[in-house]
């Protein structure tokens, strides 16, 4: 689809909810209000004309060090796909330093649930509503958030002993039935 | 007169021993990252480890005399790395294959480990990003000769005696 008819699709389903839009290269990249996200994502998904059935990634963003930057300091680019009509779109939304929040879309997309822990992880963005937010890619005595633009890149962290990871493999076993 | 045809052979008994236990390694490879590849082709019939005797490549490190670090370590696999040393029978020997497992390599982060000496003693070090099979071959040439001489081979340090990491 045309992002410009995409866009007018958006605007007229969900009008408080886009603060603004760029056409980059005939993609199109919205705006949106970070509470507005569940929302808009199952609505693109579900629509017959948009049909957005793959999430390619969930990109946070730290602008701290951004030249000429006057919005919030945190961004979350959601990049999407549809794999049947061939188009893309990203989603972004900008979350302040002391109440970094958004609500989780791991009920709509199965893969979000990893790539939120990677952004909660990393940035220090919370999802609200995720089943398992934990840190996903350092362990789990490491302190503070290694991608923010004030964590010195050299302070390291050492590791006394691995977690069991037994709480995500009996949800797993669940899930297969073993109980 | 050839040695075969002497009906008793007198020798000391950790000769002996050394001698068995340096060309019957048994590695076993802790592979992390691409120097795990380079590894592979050394095992194999162009460079062939097996003429040094150490080609009985084991998973289980209660199976192995050798640990063979290949690839980058980061403070999650610490504990790991630990505990497999610690499961191998003694004696036992270390080898910290490529600068990642040497020393961090280029990866001066807040992730990865500065040197896998940092968690467990190391017997030889090979450079290299990734090493040339044939540094991995000479590596294990002198770790055949430290196994041989193990009171005139000057020792590698070993930082600490519980994980100490440098920071």
């Amino acid at each position: 689809m045309e992002s410009a008819i995409l866009f007018e699709k958006l605007k007229e389903k969900f009008p408080q909810a886009i603060k603004g839009s760029t056409d980059r290269f005939g993609q199109l990249e919205i705006q949106l209000e970070a509470k507005a996200i569940p929302d808009v994502v199952q609505f693109l998904r579900d629509d017959s004309e948009c049909e957005f059935n793959m999430l390619i990634d969930i990109v946070s963003v730290d602008y701290s060090a951004y030249p000429d930057w006057k919005e919030d300091r945190f961004g979350v680019v959601y990049l999407l796909k549809s794999l049947t009509l061939g188009h893309r779109a990203q989603l972004k939304v900008t979350v302040s330093e002391s109440n970094p929040e958004i609500p989780t879309i791991s009920h709509l997309y199965a893969n979000a649930n990893w790539l939120e822990r990677e952004a909660f992880d990393q940035i220090g963005i919370r999802f609200e509503g995720h089943p398992n937010l934990k840190r996903i890619l350092n362990h789990h005595e490491f302190v503070g958030h290694p991608l923010r633009k004030d964590y010195p890149i050299t302070r390291r962290q050492a590791l006394s002993a691995n977690e069991s990871l037994m709480d995500e493999m009996i949800v797993r076993l669940k899930e297969k039935g073993w109980e | 007169m050839g040695v075969e045809s002497l009906p008793i052979l007198t020798t000391r008994k950790d000769a002996v021993l050394a001698w068995g236990q340096k060309n019957s390694l048994w590695p076993m490879p802790f592979g992390t990252a691409c120097c795990a590849i380079e590894f592979m082709s050394v095992v194999s019939s162009v460079f062939d480890i097996a003429r040094f005797g150490a080609e009985l490549v084991r998973f289980s490190p209660r199976q192995a005399d050798l640990l063979l670090v290949a690839g980058t370590v980061t403070f999650k696999q610490g504990p790991i790395l630990k505990q497999i040393y610690e499961q191998m029978p003694d004696p036992k020997w270390v080898i910290s294959m490529g600068v990642c497992a040497s020393s961090g390599g280029f990866y001066n982060n807040y992730c990865t480990v500065q040197g896998i000496d940092q968690i467990i003693p190391v017997d030889v070090y090979i450079s290299g990003c990734p090493p040339r099979p044939e540094a991995i071959l000479e590596a294990i040439i002198k770790l055949q000769h430290k196994i041989e001489n193990p009171h005139t081979t000057p020792v590698a340090q070993y930082k600490a005696k519980e994980p100490h990491f440098d920071f």
